[in-house]
This record gives C-alpha cells, structure tokens and sequence, in this order.
C-alpha cells in the first residue's frame, strides 16, 4: 500500500506516493533519480548508499524512506557544489583519492558528520571513525591523507 | 509546505531519463561534435582518424579502444597525445570505451593501457603532428624544416605572421590517411607509422603529474556510472542463482509473484530471472519467488580440504617454461636442500558494487552498455547470445563500481543482452550483493612447492619450483563467447576455457632452475561459482607468495641476508636496481632481527622482488605481530618502482598505493568460503576484505625513471611482490613461516602457539 511521504531531499521539498517500507536508497535513485548515493550491497555492510538524516549519516540501502518523512536529507551532491565544495570534497580532489570512485559516499558523509563532532582527530580516531566503510580499489593512503587535510582546514 | 512533486523534482534537479543518443559520460560534447563531421572513413585500425581528430577550435579527440578503471590511464593517454601534437594538456579529449568511436585495442587488461594502448595514440598523434606541419609548410610556402609548433599553432619562428593553427589546417575534416596496421585486435594491436615520436629529452608534458578530470564530478557526486544509466522504457530485472551449485529450476512458482506490480519470471533453459516496471518491485520479486531446484550434486570438496584436493588431482595440461641445467642431478649433490609449500585461497573480485548492465537488442541499432572493462567484447558477447552479427551491435563503456578484471560485469553484460531478447524490452540488470561476491569467477587457488639444494658454502646449485591449481582461464578473460558467461552455460553452451597457470617471473640465475606447473580440472564444470579467471594480476599475488617467500627461506638457510642473498643471484641491472633502491630508502640492516619473538606486540622487516611483463618492483614491508590477538598489520611499505618510462607520477604513485593496499587485504584477509553445495562467501560479512583500521601508516615509494626506455605497465605489478613481503617481515618478527594464505589473527595466533 502506497503512502504520501514529503521529506526534504539536498534542500529541496519532495512529495512521494511510495510503499513506506521502500529503502531510502530506492527512493532517492529510482523514484527521485538522485545518482549519487550508490547500491553497494543492500545489507548496511559497505558504506556505499551513505545520506545525512538531519546531519547525521545513515545507510540508506536499509531504511525505509517513511523513517526520512518529513526529515532532511542530503547526498554527496547535496554536501558540496562546485562553487563551494564541502572541506572533505575540496580535500578528495586535492589529493586525487578516489580510484573507482564508487564507495565516496560512505567516506564523504561519515566523515563530514565526524569531523563536526571531533574537528582535529588523531590519526587512531580517523581509523575507529570510519569501521565499516568499505573501499575496494584501495585508495585508503589517500583517503587518509584528505580527511586530514580537511580535518585542518575546516574552523573548528 | 510548498512541496513540489516528483516530476517537478526531476525536472529541478536536472536528472530527466538520459536519452537513448546520449547515454554515459563516454560521449563528451566533443565526440558528439567530431561524430557530426561527414565523411569519416570506417573505424579500422589502419585509418588515422580511427584515433585522432582535430576539432574546428583546434581541440584534439583522442579514440582510445582501452580504458581506465580509475588509476587515471585516460589523463596519461590525454598526455602522450598532447605532447606529440604540441597542444595544451587540457586541449585533449580521451574518448573510451564505446565500440562505436573506438577499435578494439583489447579493453582494461593486463596493465597494458600505456604500455600497448598508449604506444599506439602516441604513434597516431605523432603522424598526425607530422602531416599537419606538411600541410603548414606547404601552405606557407616553407620547408617543414623552418616550422616549429607550439600549443597547436604551426608557424616559422622568429615571423609572426608566418603562422597557422591545427584547427585552420584541419579542423573539422578528416585525415582520410592510412597507417600500418599489423592485423590484429586486442592486446597486441600497434600500429607503424612514418612519423618518429618525440625524443624524451624533449618532453614538455609526459612526465608532469596532471590531475584526473573525472575526479572531481566523482567528489561532488555528479559523475555517471553505469548503475545510473537510464534508458526510457527499460525493464528491471533481477537474476535468480541456485542456492546449492549445480542445481537447475525444476518448477517455478510463479504465483509467488502475485501482487508484485508487473513482476513476471523469464526463463531459458537453467537461466532464470525476474523483471517488473519498476526497481523496487524486481527487487521484492527475487525475494519472493519460490523455486524448487535440483537435484543438489555436492560438487566441492569441504573447504579444509581443498589443498588436498589439487595435490590429489589429475594434471590437466603442465609446462615446465624454465629448465636449465640438471636440477634433478644437481640437488643428489647438495650439502643441504631446503624445501616448502604453500598454499593460496579462491577469493573474489568483490568489486565495491555488484554488476550492472543494460541492453536493447531490440531496435534497428541494437545497443549495450556495460561496466565491463572489455566493451569491444560484451559487444560479441551481447550479439553472440541473441544470434545476430556482431557488426549490428554497438556497446558502450560507463564506468563501473571497480574492475580488476573478468568480474561478475562480463556476465551480467550478456544477461541483459539475453533478457532484452526475450522480452522484447530494454532491461537493465543489476546484481545483488551476493550475486557479485558468491557468483563472479575467482581468482585461482594454488598449492606452490619449492625444493632447493645447497652446497657447503650455501650456494644454490639447484632450484625447483612447482605450482599447482586451477586454471587462471576457466573461464577466459573476455566475455566475447557465451560459453565464458554464466548465462551461456546455462543455456546450452558448451564451456571450453584454457588451461593455463604459471611460474615466477624473475631472473635468479641459479645454474640448475626448473620451474613449472600443472593445471587442475575445475571442480564443477558448468556455471560454477568456483570458475576461475582473471582476477588483478592474475596468479601473480598466488604464485610470488610462495616464490618470494621461499627464496627467503633458502637465504635464510644458506644463512645469508635476504637482500643480499637476492642481489647475489640478479645479474640484471634493473631488476638489482629496485632491489638496491628499496633497501636503502628503508634502510635496511643486513642481520637477524634481534628482537625477533620479544613482547607481545612484535616487530620486524622483510623484502620481496618480482618482475611483470618489462616491470620490476622490489617491497620492504614492516610489520607487526601481536602475540596475544594473532592481529598483523602491515604498518609500512617501501616500494621501488621501475615501470621504463613514467607518463605521470602522481597517477602512478596512486596506482601503486591501491595496488598495495588492496594485496595486503587479499594476504591478510581474503578467502572465499563455501561447502559442498554452495559459497558461503555472499556479502562483506562473509568476505571480509581491509578496512581503514587495517591500512599501513606509510607507503613511501622510490620511482626509478627511465625516459628513454619504453612505457610499461604499473596497473598491476606491485600487487604480486606485497604477499611474500608481509610473510617474510612476519617470519623476521616471530621466527614463525606463515604459508597459507590469508594470514587471519586465527592463524597467527595458532601458529604462535607452536613455537
């Protein structure tokens, strides 16, 4: 049984007829036609499908789009624009990280709501902060090396 | 609230159904203008405009028939173009991957985009270059002597109305000029042409570090995959895999169904899938629908005894591709011969999301568009399973979720072909979870024996090395036949593959040397999710594990320092090169660790070389060992780097840290697990790989440079000398000879409790 959802989607008000147990994921990529959250696994496992819910990063791939009704949620390409890109998307290109590219959300918005709470992490905490994130090409060096970047250009 | 509905949201957001002339990031605005010149001779190897155009702006396309997989292999194509043609790096346009504007120069494969691919743009741009400058010199009325070029403006120097750019000399028409083909397709395709490139010595843009473009509409999240192509009109469907290998559909219940909006079954054969309108529903759809299959057949061994089980099996085809000497006389008179095995797991591709692919077979200009790092050959693939000229199809590359070579994209590339077929619609498949990490082919597994003999003095006077396992080419490395593909084989194909493993690629010049192998028949030989094939470096990681490992036992027997010992024995400048290279920048102390096995946390070193295809590399890795978790972790990588000639080293240093990276995770922690019936390993769960608690805390790599000598490949070589670096720096740590692969806290800590 469908059900009318609003929610507000990277600053925009969107009205969804939807089957309220619909993942997040679904609804952003195949109802709203929103690329940039990624379908890596389904399960919550990989990082792949990362949005903000009102700051605050969740697997989308698990949960169902009624959960964000009436809630803010943000992308990859809500988190930045080419005009102003987010610290960690300004740090991501200086450093070149991303090979394939297609686990940047799980990076991005983990460590973007991360760095709000802890704006000059150590090292260790970067590493425990980011459990679970997957990465298959690789590129772990660099993303090192961008959170931090970022973590000592954003205003604390 | 002033909320605005889902259309008026697409439309907003700018992300209205891509159009079926547009589809992928592949087709640059540029492309769609060159293509909209008239009287372009026939995409053939032999004609120059198969590979360059000059736009009317002076701009350049370049037609690549590779493409890059994310290590930046277009920004070095964009490179050597632009330096043969004297324009700006950033006036080229690398076009890849679509079988319409490029020729088949093989796809992504074996690290050979600049090596192969590369060479032949920098051969096109060349004689590109050196017919414009005819052309200006005849329009000035000069000779080609007086001309120089610079940012695409041919002109006399020193006369500054003597001038006249590429795009007024051509831009906008075709060379119509053939060039030397040698007849082949694929790898090996090159062409000769009357130009000569550039001498190095005058290199302006080849060896600088230019930044990836793609990069940043990636970071922003406005990059294209093939996971966000959309085509009007185009069905959602899902794959249905048995739940035990083996097993065929003996009854589908297709009222599972009801109530799942247009969901229906497609069937062919042992083929089954569903598809609806509408994504979600294809998603609830293979949730729901009730298969009976059989009969189960228990085609695996139990995973413990896998080893076992290649030891035991028949050869299928061996080589001995070394044999020099007497190896078989020479060990009768050895003081001492050292001898060990080792062991190395089936893993996964596991690319970071499952495959996706869409075709439409059923228009008048049947296309395809795949994530597959081989379009030229998902084109033949899509063709073959549908029973129509490959000529008719076109397919088109949109970057994919990772590629490392034949992953789960080369199946799901035909699976569409096949359901678009029968439908009569456009469909688009994408796998889920487990159908990439349980389904895609698997990197061989191998049991590796080496025996050596010493004499009095430790000198080697006979080396053997004997690898085992299942072929690298099961299934082979292009999906261009159906009877490489899971769908293929379950509708009737029949699978074939090649028989082929391999031996170490070095040169220790030890008098007597055979090194050889055997190949094992598969363990179910249709539709398997155990097939294997070409996985990043194929058989390299597996095969210099145990040969790395094992020149660092015998030095380790003969007494000596294990860089030494290698050093001794490489008569090759480069190949010593990156061994001298690495131990200095490590600094590296000849002599046993003298805290080897003190304290829980343990610490200590160890070295490996190998060569791949014209690449040398040589790795110190740094480890730790904890005694009371088993925990490794490789803390820091040394890596020297000898690839001939480098075309970018910040790309290149990228390249090689993934490469890294990604080979400690398959040492440490990948391993596909399964039973009798069926692969447990589905999820990330199940096969785990590295996380960032696990990364090393430096890569600190030495580029040797050698501009006069050819480009070679760096895609891939590095990943094969990390493995055996780890164990030998684990063994300097502990005293303890890890040989099996994954090296899992499990294992540590029970081979800890042996000493």
């Amino acid at each position: 049984m469908n059900k009318s959802i609003s929610l507000v989607v990277d600053g925009k008000p969107v009205l969804v007829n939807l089957d309220p147990a619909m993942p997040l994921l679904y609804a952003l990529r195949s109802e709203l036609g929103l690329n940039n959250p990624k379908f890596g696994c389904g399960k919550a496992q990989c990082g792949a499908c990362t949005v903000h819910l009102d700051g605050a990063p969740v697997r989308s791939c698990v949960l169902p789009v009624a959960a964000a009704a009436g809630r803010r949620v943000t992308t990859l390409a809500g988190l930045g624009t080419p005009e102003r890109p987010h610290p960690l998307q300004k740090a991501y290109i200086e450093e070149q990280v991303p090979q394939c590219g297609y686990c940047l959300s799980g990076w991005i918005m983990t460590a973007a709501a991360f760095l709000e709470t802890n704006p000059r992490p150590t090292d260790a905490q970067i590493r425990e902060a980011m459990a679970g994130i997957k990465c298959r090409c690789g590129t772990h060096m660099a993303i090192m090396r961008a959170i931090k970047r970022a973590s000592q250009t954003t205003t604390a | 609230m002033d909320a605005i509905s889902r259309r008026d949201f697409l439309k907003a957001s700018g992300s209205l159904l891509v159009s079926v002339s547009l589809p992928g990031a592949a087709l640059s605005q540029s492309v769609a203008t060159a293509g909209k010149l008239g009287g372009k001779p026939p995409l053939v190897p032999d004609e120059l405009d198969s590979w360059i155009a000059i736009l009317p702006d002076g701009s350049v396309t370049a037609y690549f028939g590779k493409m890059d997989m994310g290590q930046g292999v277009d920004v070095a194509i964009a490179q050597m173009v632009a330096e043969e043609l004297d324009v700006p790096f950033d006036r080229v346009n690398v076009v890849m991957g679509d079988t319409a504007w490029t020729c088949n120069q093989g796809g992504a494969s074996g690290s050979t985009g600049i090596q192969r691919g590369g060479v032949t743009l920098r051969n096109a741009a060349a004689e590109a270059r050196r017919i414009l400058v005819d052309r200006a010199a005849k329009k000035l009325g000069v000779s080609t002597s007086e001309l120089v070029v610079a940012d695409g403006v041919v002109m006399v120097p020193g006369y500054a109305r003597q001038r006249v750019s590429y795009g007024e000399l051509i831009g906008g028409q075709h060379f119509h000029h053939k060039v030397e083909w040698n007849k082949q397709y694929g790898n090996p395709l090159a062409i000769k042409v009357a130009a000569q490139p550039k001498d190095p010595s005058q290199y302006k843009v080849v060896g600088k570090s230019y930044p990836q473009k793609v990069i940043s509409d990636k970071v922003l999240g406005r990059a294209e995959y093939i996971t966000d192509v959309k085509v009007e009109g185009m069905l959602h469907a899902r794959v249905i895999r048995p739940p035990n290998a083996g097993c065929a559909p003996l009854a589908i219940d297709e009222s599972s169904l009801a109530g799942i909006p247009g969901a229906r079954v497609v069937r062919e054969k042992d083929f089954v899938a569903v598809v609806a309108e509408r994504e979600w529903d294809a998603v609830r759809a293979a949730e729901a629908l009730k298969v009976r299959w059989g009969p189960e057949c228990a085609p695996f061994p139990t995973m413990d005894a896998l080893y076992d089980h290649i030891r035991k099996a028949k050869a299928t085809a061996s080589q001995a591709p070394v044999n020099r000497g007497n190896v078989a006389e020479a060990l009768k008179t050895a003081h001492r011969i050292v001898q060990a095995e080792y062991e190395w797991p089936l893993q996964s591709h596991a690319s970071m999301g499952p495959a996706c692919a869409i075709a439409d077979m059923n228009s008048t200009e049947p296309h395809t568009w795949t994530g597959s790092q081989k379009p030229h050959y998902v084109r033949s693939g899509s063709a073959r399973i549908c029973g129509m000229p490959v000529e008719k199809v076109r397919t088109t590359w949109v970057m994919g979720p990772g590629s490392y070579g034949r992953n789960d994209a080369g199946d799901a590339a035909v699976d569409a072909a096949l359901l678009s077929k029968l439908t009569g619609r456009t469909v688009r498949v994408q796998y889920m979870r487990h159908d990439a990490t349980a389904w895609d082919p698997k990197g061989p597994a191998g049991v590796f024996r080496g025996r050596a003999g010493l004499d009095a003095a430790g000198k080697v006077v006979a080396y053997e090395f004997h690898a085992k396992g299942f072929s690298r080419q099961d299934v082979v490395q292009v999906e261009a036949d159906p009877k490489d593909t899971l769908v293929g084989q379950l509708t009737g194909w029949k699978p074939k593959g090649n028989l082929i493993f391999q031996t170490p690629a070095e040169v220790y010049a030890f008098d007597n040397k055979r090194c050889s192998w055997d190949t094992v028949p598969p363990m179910l030989d249709r539709a398997s999710p155990l097939r294997t094939g070409h996985l990043r470096d194929p058989l390299g990681p597996e095969t210099h594990f145990a040969s790395e490992s094992f020149i660092d036992e015998i030095a380790i027997a003969a007494g000596a320092d294990p860089v030494a010992f290698r050093l001794a024995y490489l008569k090759d400048e480069r190949h010593a090169a990156v061994v001298k290279a690495v131990a200095e920048k490590a600094r590296w102390r000849s002599g046993p660790n003298p805290n080897r096995g003190k304290g829980d946390v343990m610490v200590g070193r160890g070295v490996s070389y190998t060569e791949r295809n014209g690449t040398v590399v040589a790795v110190i890795a740094d480890v730790e060992v904890d005694r009371r978790t088993g925990r490794v972790w490789a803390k820091k990588f040394t890596v020297a780097h000898d690839c001939g000639q480098i075309i970018n080293p910040a790309t290149l240093r990228n390249t090689i840290e993934g490469n890294v990276v990604q080979a400690v995770s398959r040492t440490l922690f990948e391993e596909v697990r399964f039973d009798q019936n069926r692969v447990h390993s589905v999820d990330w769960v199940t096969y785990p790989i590295l996380e960032l608690s696990d990364a090393p805390e430096a890569i600190d790599i030495v580029l040797i440079d050698r501009p006069s000598m050819a480009p070679q490949g760096a895609g891939e070589p590095s990943t094969r000398t990390v493995p055996a670096a780890i164990a030998n720096a684990i063994f300097d740590a502990t005293g303890v000879r890890m040989r099996r692969v994954p090296i899992t806290p499990e294992r540590m800590k029970a081979a800890l409790a042996q000493i």
